[in-house]
């Protein structure tokens, strides 16, 4: 048992599938000698040389369609996008052929390709540096859509992701960059598509995803001061969404809260309440509250606690909930 | 080298319109590869005709012609080897021919039954039709890169066409190829006209000038002289083959045709200079030339006109047996293992679980 931030998590995700298998890849920009902007490839080019691991211009289209060529070539392309909102140069390239290529071939060319992108915000990053893209890839049919929200998770589902047939977009929450847990990483558990519930609680459930399912923890230890118990459900990808886990938790508590950084309009709050409501609506003792960033965008830096969920916006509306 | 109407800038002919020598013709065919060069310019013709009748008959939804593009077609993707991979764009059939693709497989893009391709991409070296412009010169890239890691001397090569040019996606990719030195060749088909927009309002210098800044060299070869377009993309492989890197080839040809059966040329272009290049038609020439060197006679031209006539034909009962495509496959290529919120919809749509 050793204690590990997300970030060597990562890293040992990383080194680990580069160890594994001959035929991975890991690319982008910065990404070789200083290891990344947040030193997730600390170390890999040093270790995997430059022909593994190496650094692109600064060509977010090009470092998406690259990984269309070398996956047609047979390689699995892991390739970073510096920051959330550097990655929509690259869209016309994940919408129109990563997320489409294995359609687009009949099922003869897959891409196995990941492209992990530092996301959300919390970090008193500059503009540019706090988007919740999520939602324009869960909408776009043909990618899956990963986020991890602790160390040994983050570890976990980066070498399933990496193992995936798909290509998968991983969400990486950078405010939890350096939170810390104990424990084996190892790729063993559960996999793409399965939630997990962090907490149990009959009250109410409140599903996260990313770096709301620690603030989501936060607020259930402050509600089961007052004698409510909160369930925590961390869903861990939004593409395959865990709909029957939802289903289960709302089923057990008859109440929930969806928590996200983005804003709410079409937000994943709406996809997941709609769930709800097609699967469990019998079982609903009060309307499902989100609590999630408003319809702006993303402030700087001194205002993005305003705009991120707070601890104390969680607590009241699940107060509210199960005060219904 | 001599130059064209348009512009001043040099670029590479070997034989003039009219099938006279102007250049260095030895350029390393044998008479059997020079004759089978007409042999696939003329059956490419003649497919691409039978094709915008298949469309005004209802057969085929789309149909983007490339008359006039033959000899940049057929003379570029004859000069790779069995290895090489080609990344077209849309209006590629020709290369596709040369490359042998299934014809029926292909044309199911353009019938509707199929995105992208519906041919095996791997197997025949040929990467799905790409429509948004530009995108595939990216995907090329990253193949000569990965040919290059595999320790292979294999090339791809990227079509493209002048509008194409425009787009970031050109930059990057011609920057990224240059940068890793990959055995990429970016072979831009100007044929004058990006649906109606005329190339003088896409850029305001040669294509190829543009080479010299990424840092690979870049050559103008008359798109409808076939012998000029072989030699530059035969040269461009070798520096591939050789690990000089890529190479960027424009070859100034010209649509004859609308941009698609779906659009009307008349609409914005003078039929004049149609006409014009008519004159400089590819195969027009290369048969001239052919028969003026002794390599063919008017026997062998009629052969391959008869023989194109009958293989357009079986393309043609083939292609209209096809029925609709069953709906599960609406469903089937998503995903390699479908998500159960997808089996869902499945279900829901064709009831069959």
């Amino acid at each position: 048992m050793a204690e590990v931030t997300m970030v060597a998590a990562l890293n040992a995700a990383l080194r680990d599938a580069l160890a594994a298998d001959p035929r991975t890849l890991v690319f982008g920009e910065d990404v070789g000698a200083l290891g990344g902007v947040f030193r997730v490839t600390e170390g890999l080019q040093a270790e995997f040389g430059g022909e593994r691991v190496f650094d692109t211009p600064i060509a977010e289209a090009g470092i998406a369609g690259i990984c269309i060529g070398l996956a047609m070539a047979g390689w699995r392309p892991i390739a970073e996008m510096q920051f959330d909102g550097f990655s929509y140069p690259a869209l016309d390239q994940v919408i129109s052929h990563l997320a489409k290529y294995r359609q687009r071939t009949r099922g003869r060319v897959g891409v196995p390709a990941v492209i992990r992108i530092p996301s959300f915000g919390g970090i008193k990053g500059k503009e540019h540096h706090g988007e919740s893209p999520e939602t324009y890839y869960a909408h776009t049919a043909g990618l899956k859509v990963v986020v991890p929200s602790t160390p040994l998770d983050a570890y976990r589902l980066l070498r399933r992701s990496i193992d995936d047939p798909d290509p998968v977009i991983f969400l990486e929450p950078k405010s939890r960059y350096w939170s810390k847990e104990d424990g084996d990483l190892t790729a063993e558990g559960p996999g793409i598509g399965l939630a997990r519930v962090l907490r149990e609680g009959g009250a109410c459930v409140v599903i996260a995803y990313g770096a709301m399912v620690g603030r989501c923890l936060e607020a259930a230890t402050a509600l089961a001061a007052d004698g409510i118990e909160t369930a925590v459900l961390d869903l861990r990808s939004l593409v395959p969404l865990d709909v029957a886990a939802i289903g289960d938790a709302v089923r057990s508590t008859g109440r929930a809260i969806v928590v996200h950084e983005a804003p709410l309009t079409l937000g994943m709050g709406a996809e997941i309440v709609a769930r709800i409501v097609e699967g469990a609506f019998d079982h609903l003792e009060a309307p499902v509250a989100r609590v999630t960033g408003p319809d702006v965008p993303y402030p700087p830096a001194s205002l993005e606690q305003r705009y991120l969920p707070s601890v104390e916006r969680i607590c009241n509306a699940v107060r509210t909930v199960v005060a219904y | 080298m001599t130059e064209i109407a348009s512009t001043d800038a040099p670029i590479v002919r070997l034989v003039a319109p009219d099938g006279s020598v102007v250049g260095d013709v030895e350029v390393g065919l044998s008479d059997d590869e020079r004759r089978e060069l007409l042999r696939l310019m003329i059956r490419s013709r003649r497919l691409d005709r039978e094709c915008w009748a298949l469309q005004r008959q209802g057969e085929l939804t789309v149909y983007p012609p490339f008359e006039g593009q033959e000899a940049a077609q057929v003379g570029s993707a004859f000069a790779l080897g069995p290895d090489d991979f080609v990344f077209p764009s849309f209006r590629e059939l020709a290369a596709a021919v040369v490359r042998g693709v299934d014809v029926v497989e292909y044309l199911q893009y353009h019938r509707g039954t199929w995105h992208g391709g519906p041919y095996d991409p791997i197997a025949s070296r040929f990467a799905p039709i790409c429509v948004p412009v530009a995108t595939q010169i990216v995907h090329a890239v990253g193949w000569a890169m990965g040919s290059t890691l595999d320790g292979s001397t294999a090339c791809s090569l990227a079509y493209f066409g002048d509008g194409s040019a425009s787009e970031g996606d050109f930059h990057e990719g011609a920057n990224l190829a240059a940068v890793f030195g990959a055995p990429a060749i970016l072979f831009c088909q100007n044929n004058g006209w990006a649906i109606s927009v005329p190339s003088h309002r896409q850029f305001a210098a040669p294509i190829a000038d543009r080479a010299a800044g990424y840092g690979m060299p870049g050559v103008r070869v008359d798109g409808n002289d076939v012998l000029a377009v072989y030699a530059v993309t035969r040269e461009a492989v070798r520096r591939a083959r050789a690990g000089e890197g890529p190479t960027l080839i424009e070859a100034v040809t010209y649509r004859i045709g609308s941009h698609s059966t779906a659009d009307d040329a008349a609409r914005y272009r003078d039929e004049a200079e149609v006409t014009a290049w008519r004159e400089r038609d590819p195969i027009d020439r290369y048969r001239s030339y052919l028969l003026g060197a002794g390599t063919i006679d008017d026997a062998f031209v009629r052969g391959c006109e008869n023989e194109a006539e009958a293989w357009v034909g079986d393309i043609r009962t083939e292609l209209t047996a096809l029925g609709e495509p069953p709906a599960s496959e609406i469903f089937d290529h998503a995903f390699a293992d479908p998500p159960p919120t997808l089996l869902a919809q499945r279900e829901e749509l064709l009831g069959d679980g």
